[in-house]
């Protein structure tokens, strides 16, 4: 059974359509990374998932309907829907009380070994703390959960580099194993290449790219075209070029255009693989510049 | 006190697959509610701190009294007469500012958890919105009574040892005071009246209360008393009529006034009794139409709170 299966979701605010039919299948053990400008739809798509908006379409969670069943989803669903959620008025210690009372699946010594590593004192309030102290202590009640999904939607916004690396290195080692499924939607794109599974770009409510890390890496290629090879180069169509410092680097997508292999493409400049926010840059900017292509 | 929350067993930590532990809807409802308390400390802040301030008064009172009977010598029924007024006092004080504190508690229940975005966090933990308005309902109609009524209680207790002891040696017969204050019928009837009139009967104004908290985008305070105002106001205008004025003050008022309102030990007559006998109450029919009222209030505020997101 997959985690996360929908088909035609759909969900519109007013005259705005801020998921157009998307269809998503999210397998156990994996770490997917829903990336999009903003207002894509990504928030409007977890908050779907999470049973905290209704929609139209099929959507399953772990087997549920999210937004029937919210309450006992979440016994086996955690989420950071936003930094700084936490109330503030609420002391650390009574964080653990609440959670510990109210969630079955909550593992408290294992939160206080999280907390004992941080700076962070149980009687604190949360008003108290810092942007990433809050952060620190809500991943360490997360963590403690022994949830099979876990939704993160723009987790370390506003957090500085240290507290980011830490926060994706807690993840892995504290939390993730294969039989648990995580979905982090973010714009610090590129911290995330060397965790993410499964790679999915959203854009004004639908997905326009989906595939694995796996077939990222061997699908798109980067070069760093020789100024004298330019013109071989582009006769391959890659699917986007820019320019730095002077020189042209295109990207080339395997799955368009078959024939090319990398030796080839080593024989015109420098070859490696692109970066997320790259190939992001790239999709994005042809759907946006579909118009103004003909121009250029 | 923390000892509690670790009382989740070890088992319930199994690996995934394994159905979960559940936890009873009551101690979820338990911790919902110890939850409302640890937020709005001034749910019991505010009537102790009245209470305090009251006794204190009631002691400077007590010692001037002790001049004024020195030099002439009162007969006992005006004894009486001077505290059973305290002490009326004393419960007055006390359930008002019990009743200003629920009003505004509840009409921030589910507002402030919007517009601080905390409802993210709270909808992050298998607790149901049905749960949530319950234990945020729970507080003005079981936890402020039953406050009010204990604070009320030991107040007026404390009054009758300050007054005997202050008393003493001026004359005045301290046996008279003990006897008069009839203790224990006087606080069943109290309580009586908090859980009838503060428990069942204002269950629909509360219930506004909520569902304006759960709906408002901005300014509950306005949105809740605004529009009762309004709709008297032109119903007065349109009609010349006064329906809505009326039910609203008999809503207020609750169903028995003056039987209930003598709070005093010895203030209460003896056929008080007879207007305890439940039938009377649970027979009134503007009982069972305001709870009918309220718990479709309450309906409105838990879909509310099921489709509202942070402001």
């Amino acid at each position: 059974m997959p985690v996360i299966e929908a088909r035609g979701l759909r969900k519109v605010f007013g005259t705005t359509v801020a998921i157009d039919g998307v269809d998503l299948r999210v397998e156990e053990g994996r770490i997917l990374g829903l990336i999009g400008p903003n207002g894509a739809g990504k928030t409007t798509a977890l908050n779907a998932i999470l049973g905290l908006t209704p929609y139209q379409g099929q959507l399953r969670v772990l087997g549920r309907d999210p937004w029937a069943e919210r309450d006992q989803l979440m016994r086996d669903v955690s989420f950071i829907a936003d930094v700084a959620v936490l109330p503030r008025w609420m002391r650390v210690s009574q964080a653990l009380d609440y959670v510990a009372g109210v969630h079955p699946r909550f593992d408290r010594p294992k939160a206080e070994a999280l907390l004992a590593k941080t700076t962070i004192k149980h009687a604190s309030k949360i008003r108290e703390l810092s942007k990433g102290m809050v952060t620190q202590l809500h991943l360490a009640l997360v963590i403690a959960i022994d949830a099979r999904l876990l939704v993160l939607d723009e987790p370390t916004l506003g957090l500085d580099i240290l507290f980011r690396k830490q926060f994706y290195d807690s993840l892995l080692n504290d939390y993730f194993d294969r039989s648990r499924t995580i979905v982090v939607s973010t714009h610090q794109v590129d911290e995330l290449q060397q965790i993410l599974t499964d790679l999915m770009f959203i854009d004004r409510g639908r997905i326009v790219l989906s595939c694995s890390m796996e077939e990222f890496e061997s699908r798109y290629m980067e070069v760093t075209v020789n100024p004298d090879q330019l013109a071989a180069a582009r006769a391959l169509k890659p699917m986007y070029e820019r320019q730095v410092f002077g020189r042209s680097i295109l990207l080339f997508d395997r799955g368009v255009n078959k024939n090319i292999d990398r030796q080839q493409l080593a024989s015109l400049g420098e070859v490696r693989t692109p970066s997320i926010a790259d190939l992001f840059v790239a999709v994005l900017g042809n759907q946006a510049g579909m118009a103004q292509g003909a121009t250029r | 006190m923390n000892t509690q929350s670790n009382a989740v067993p070890e088992a319930s930590f199994q690996s995934h697959g394994v159905a979960p532990m559940a936890i009873s809807p009551v101690r979820i409802l338990y911790w919902s509610i110890r939850r409302e308390l640890w937020e709005n400390r001034s749910i019991y802040i505010a009537p102790l701190a009245v209470a305090a301030l009251f006794l204190f008064g009631f002691a400077v009172n007590m010692f001037t009294l002790r001049h004024r009977i020195d030099a002439s010598a009162l007969d006992p029924a005006q004894q009486h007469h001077v505290l059973a007024t305290q002490y009326e006092l004393a419960a007055a004080l006390i359930m008002g500012t019990a009743l200003i504190v629920g009003i505004f508690y509840s009409l921030d229940a589910l507002y402030g958890e919007r517009r601080d975005r905390s409802i993210l966090f709270w909808k992050s933990l298998p607790v149901s919105d049905l749960t949530t308005v319950l234990s945020k309902l729970a507080i003005p109609i079981v936890i402020l009574p039953l406050l009010s009524f204990a604070i009320t209680v030991a107040t007026q207790f404390i009054m009758l040892l300050l007054s005997s002891t202050i008393l003493a040696g001026s004359g005045v017969n301290i046996a008279t005071l003990w006897k008069e204050a009839s203790f224990f019928q006087v606080s069943f009837a109290l309580l009586y009246h908090l859980l009838t009139v503060h428990g069942l009967w204002y269950v629909p104004i509360y219930g506004w209360l909520l569902l304006v908290s759960a709906w408002a985008p901005r300014a509950p305070f306005i949105w809740a008393f605004l529009p009762p105002f309004v709709i008297c106001g032109l119903e007065k205008i349109a009609f010349n009529t006064s329906y809505c004025l009326n039910m609203l003050l008999y809503r207020l008022t609750g169903p028995e006034a003056p039987a209930a309102t003598s709070m005093a030990p010895g203030g209460a007559s003896m056929d008080f009794m007879a207007t305890l006998i439940p039938d009377h109450f649970f027979s009134t029919p503007g009982l069972w139409t305001g709870l009918v009222v309220g718990a479709a209030f309450l309906f409105g505020a838990v879909r509310l709170r099921r489709h509202h997101g942070p402001i």
